[in-house]
């Protein structure tokens, strides 16, 4: 078992960290303090709950007054969103009909059918997610290995004006995306590479590298270099010690600056809406298309921003604890 | 196990020389300590012999072989760092087998299992092998770093100041392990420190570095009985040495600005005014004394006192057995050891003995 | 300057006790040394009493003040840090008028007691740098300064030397302790040194696992210490302690031929603590031991050490026992050289193995 000597504070502590008995009335604005926090978070998250209530409403019950707060859940919304349907011929109705009797009829189909519609084909909406996690993905997995490399190199070498440099990196952020948006149409289109996945992988790389660089640049930064040393010592080159010392080492600050990445990319609107059409046009720009075509398909576009939020939940879930020390990165340091 | 030469060996950092014309070598088998303040070069000397820095001028030779443009990797040498060498992701075992697994070694690996747990087995931390080093403490972490060095069989083993961020009593206790180890193994070392009672306690030989400069080569009782300047005179030996300004009047000493007079020290012969310096040791508070001096501060150690004895306007510091307790204002006689004082130059060297 | 009195004083952070309930009497004008290794409870013990730390549970008295709940600011005691705590972007001279300042004294009385707390401390010829230009030493001294120009009822200081070179540690040590003679200020010292606690100390209070092991003269933890744990901790090297077996007035170390005979007025104590015979903890000094070619001790040099002045040999007793012995530093023995050797009966010690507590001699025969 461990003692105290072993795991108990090494450091002397200097600082005051007072924990006072409370008194009533620092009790009292303890607990008004957790109400306003309540409150704001509960504010904050109204918009959310209710898109989640939305989307598995049916539509009569998404307009109703007073709104509905207690109903029967359904995919009708996913069932719009992700599918193209037509009117069933009677001929084809009868047919479902007598297939939904004998239970051989998928979920989305039953439901289609409930409206009297046959399911003729997947949504664009589909295809605008496999285009988003697509580009989302390779664009993350590109700017975090080009990153890796470039900040390892600016934390460890002499680089010739280095502080110029990583200025300059970090200025590309400056410019609101916007203002590059028509530029980048023209060039884009010269190019070929609009409305091309390349296309935009390379600008959301390019995009995220700055933030990317100075990130890995931090968490190397906080590696000992005696750590590559003894390796070197050991009888290891450059390049074994950095992919297998520091590398492990740096894998919170990978996963941190993977996670920034790929929320930047996969939310990304402006850009997106300017620079592809139908190919590679991704999720963001088309959930709002949904509006129109014979009313606002509430539902739809609520199971639509429902399963575009998902991925990214469970992925910053995954990595929540790299996360918050990315986060938190650089506040200790000296 | 090899020799180790430097010839000339000199570097400079943008403002600052760091290492300036050192020059020094160490015997197969030998205990080499480098002994001098933060900043007088000792960290940089084992980068520059590891092939972690290159010098400007000068040479490294192994086995009497230049190995100057040698990488880090192929000169052979094991160095052990102060801290941060355990790799946090591996286990005991993996860190201790690392350097065996290096492309310039190779080894099969029952070949690495049985090298390791002999190493595990003479550092005594065969318990620990399948822990993370995260998971150990201070001593146990330096342990293995020295068993990560001592597995490949290196030529020679650099070590950098490896006890220093241990607590007092765990850096005595692997001092002396460490010293036995070496004297058993006959692994030649060169052990870089601050601490005067690491360099004295474990070496064969002591150079004395200062601002880049070698001060002094000697062995330990060299260095202790005939320092070459003030510098190393009061960094050895503690409580530190007296050092004062004395005039020299007919044939005794007087010492400046207190009622001592001494005889001549034999070797103290020509110049006027010297600095004279006195161990603490070397003044003994005894009742028949031929000096008296007022006491000023106690401090007991424990198995010795440190008693501040004034005199004049000059206070001594005297070390005497036992723990004894004088009152401030108590007056006391003391005698002083006339062969062991040490004259120095008003520039801080020694006076020559002819 | 007031007397400090912690009655059953107790802390715990969540489930974990940083300080067993305690008692401690500091006199008037007493420097007392909390010693022990990190994480023993010291500097929460001091923390507690300065204030920076609530008591989970007992009761500080600073005279015949209830300080326990009052706030640090209320209590008045100066505070001494490692690492100086010095205002950084403010002179010297500011840095030692702060607190009274904070009192709002006047501008006279403010530069007169800065004047001479400057002068007690010899720092007059710096009060107007920042603390940035000084050498640790001399900050270590302005911070002293500041806690002096108060003048508090009490001194708490928390490491103050441990940030400092092993040069200046010296210095400041005999400074500090000549201060505190000058001034005989009710002092509470916080250090894991025990050298620093032996040489300033009026009395050691040594603390392990939340715990006070023992509390005495410098002379009483050195020469009689309570228990294996403060035997271990004072001294450097500290005390041998040798797992033996005692039996009819003779101890014995198992595996080998080593005997030694108790000294009078040690046996009945023995007796009665191991009720006639058992395991045994034999301690002695290093300096207690005495080469000698017919002593009834042997074991063969595992290193020698010269120490300086005087060397340290180590000497293997059995498999797993190493005793230290310190000798002339002129004798060098090569490893593995047998050694015989006696102990000063004098000096010698013994413990009960089963409750780590030294056994008490005979008081005079």
């Amino acid at each position: 078992m461990a003692t105290f000597n072993e795991v108990g504070p090494g450091k002397p502590v200097t600082e005051s960290s007072r924990v006072d008995k409370l008194t009533p009335r620092s009790r009292f604005s303890h607990g008004m303090r957790a109400i306003i926090v309540i409150v704001i978070a509960i504010v904050i998250l109204i918009p959310i709950f209710v898109m989640v209530n939305t989307a598995f409403k049916t539509r009569p019950e998404v307009v109703s007054v007073p709104p509905k707060v207690i109903y029967t859940p359904t995919l009708e919304g996913f069932v719009l969103l992700l599918t193209e349907r037509a009117i069933a011929s009677p001929a084809t109705l009868e047919q479902l009909k007598a297939a939904a009797a004998e239970g051989e009829l998928g979920l989305f189909d039953r439901i289609a059918l409930e409206s009297g519609q046959e399911i003729t084909g997947p949504s664009q909406y589909v295809t605008r997610l496999r285009n988003s996690v697509i580009i989302a993905g390779l664009s993350t997995i590109a700017s975090v290995v080009l990153a890796v490399f470039a900040g390892y190199a600016f934390s460890r070498y002499q680089v010739k004006g280095k502080n110029d440099l990583l200025f300059f990196i970090l200025s590309t952020r400056f410019l609101p995306a916007v203002v590059v948006t028509v530029p980048l149409f023209l060039m884009y289109t010269q190019l070929e590479l609009h409305d091309t996945h390349i296309g935009m992988i390379l600008l959301y790389t390019v995009f995220n590298l700055s933030l990317a660089v100075w990130l890995m640049k931090g968490f190397f930064d906080e590696i000992p270099t005696e750590y590559e040393e003894a390796a070197l010592v050991d009888g290891y080159s450059r390049l074994q010690a950095f992919f297998r010392i520091v590398l492990p080492q740096a894998a919170t600050g990978v996963a941190a600056t993977a996670v920034f990445c790929l929320i930047f990319a996969w939310n990304e609107y402006a850009f997106a809406l300017m620079l592809t059409s139908e190919v590679a046009r991704t999720a963001p720009p088309s959930i709002p298309t949904m509006l129109g075509r014979g009313g606002i398909e509430w539902t739809a576009i609520a199971a639509g921003s429902l399963g575009f939020l998902i991925p990214v939940v469970i992925v910053v879930f995954l990595l929540r604890n790299y996360l918050l020390r990315g986060v938190t990165f650089g506040a200790v340091r000296k | 196990m090899s020799n180790l030469q430097l010839q000339n060996v000199t570097k400079e950092f943008p403002g600052v020389t760091a290492l300036k014309d050192v020059t020094f070598d160490v015997q197969d088998g030998e205990f080499f300590v480098l002994l001098g303040p933060t900043g007088a070069g000792k960290t940089t000397t084992l980068r520059v012999i590891a092939g972690l820095t290159k010098q400007d001028e000068g040479s490294i030779l192994l086995d009497d072989e230049p190995v100057d443009e040698f990488p880090p990797a192929e000169r052979d040498v094991a160095l052990v760092f102060q801290q941060y060498s355990l790799y946090p992701t591996m286990s005991v075992y993996d860190n201790l087998a690392f350097p065996l697994r290096s492309p310039m070694r190779n080894l099969p690996e029952d070949e690495i299992k049985t090298k390791v747990e002999d190493t595990a087995e003479i550092l005594r931390i065969g318990h620990l092998i399948d822990r993370k080093t995260a998971h150990l403490s201070g001593g146990e972490m330096q342990r293995v770093s020295i068993g990560r060095a001592i597995v490949r069989d290196p030529r020679i083993f650099l070590m950098d100041e490896p006890l220093s961020n241990l607590d007092f009593k765990l850096r005595e206790a692997l001092r002396v392990e460490l010293q036995h180890l070496q004297k058993t193994q006959g692994s030649t070392t060169l052990f870089v420190t601050h601490d005067q009672i690491e360099a004295l306690t474990m070496a064969d030989r002591i150079a004395v570095l200062n601002r880049g400069q070698i001060i002094q080569i000697g062995t330990p009782e060299d260095i202790y009985d005939r320092p070459a300047t003030t510098f190393v005179a009061q960094l050895v030996g503690t409580p530190r040495i007296n050092l004062m300004k004395s005039q020299r009047e007919n044939s005794t000493l007087q010492i400046e600005k207190s009622d001592l007079h001494l005889p001549m020290p034999p070797d103290c012969g020509v110049p006027e005014e010297i600095l004279l310096g006195i161990r603490p040791e070397d003044i003994d508070i005894e009742p028949g004394g031929n000096f008296s001096g007022q006491v000023a501060l106690t401090e007991p150690l424990g198995v010795e006192t440190v008693v501040h004895v004034r005199s004049g306007e000059q206070t001594l510091v005297s070390l005497i057995p036992g723990l004894v307790n004088y009152r401030k204002g108590d007056n006391v006689k003391f005698n002083i050891h006339s062969e062991r004082l040490h004259c120095f130059e008003l520039d801080g060297n020694r006076v020559q003995e002819d | 300057m007031a007397t400090i009195k912690l009655q059953q004083v107790e802390k715990k952070f969540g489930d974990f006790q940083a300080v067993k309930p305690m008692d401690l009497t500091i006199q008037d004008g007493e420097f007392v040394v909390l010693l022990g290794p990190s994480g023993c409870g010291k500097t929460t013990t001091l923390r507690m009493i300065s204030g920076l730390e609530t008591v989970t549970t007992g009761t500080i008295m600073l005279g015949d003040r209830n300080v326990t709940w009052l706030h640090p600011s209320e209590r008045d005691v100066a505070f001494v840090f490692q690492f100086y705590a010095l205002y950084p972007h403010i002179s010297a001279r500011e840095n030692i008028s702060f607190p009274l300042r904070a009192q709002g004294e006047s501008k006279d009385v403010i530069n007169q007691r800065v004047q001479e707390v400057a002068a007690l401390l010899r720092i007059e010829h710096l009060l107007n740098q920042r603390p940035g230009n000084l050498s640790g030493g001399d900050q270590q001294r302005v911070a002293l300064a500041r806690a002096l120009v108060r003048r508090p009822e009490a001194f708490l200081m928390d490491e103050p030397l441990g940030a400092l070179d092993a040069d200046f540690r010296e210095t400041m040590r005999a400074e500090i302790k000549q201060l505190h003679i000058d001034q005989n200020a009710t002092t509470v010292y916080v250090t894991h040194d025990q050298i620093e606690a032996m040489a300033m100390g009026d009395r050691i209070v040594v603390m392990s696992e939340a715990v006070v092991q023992q509390a005495g003269s410098p002379h009483e933890v050195y020469y009689d210490p309570a228990n294996l744990f403060v035997a271990r901790f004072i001294g450097s090297p500290g005390m041998n302690l040798v797992s033996s077996v005692y039996s009819q007035g003779v101890v014995s170390i198992p595996g080998t031929e080593n005997r030694y005979s108790v000294p009078d007025g040690w046996q009945t104590p023995i007796n009665e603590t191991l009720e006639g015979e058992g395991q045994i903890v034999l301690g002695f000094r290093p300096e207690a031991a005495q080469l000698k070619t017919d002593g009834p001790l042997s074991g063969e040099v595992y290193a020698s050490e010269l120490q300086g002045a005087f060397s340290v040999l180590h000497v293997n007793v059995n498999t797993d026992d190493i005793v230290h012995i310190r000798s002339d530093r002129q004798i060098d023995y090569p490893i593995g050289t047998t050694l015989r050797f006696d102990i000063d009966p004098q000096m010698v010690r013994f413990f009960d193995p089963g409750t780590e507590a030294g056994i008490k001699r005979e008081v005079s025969q």
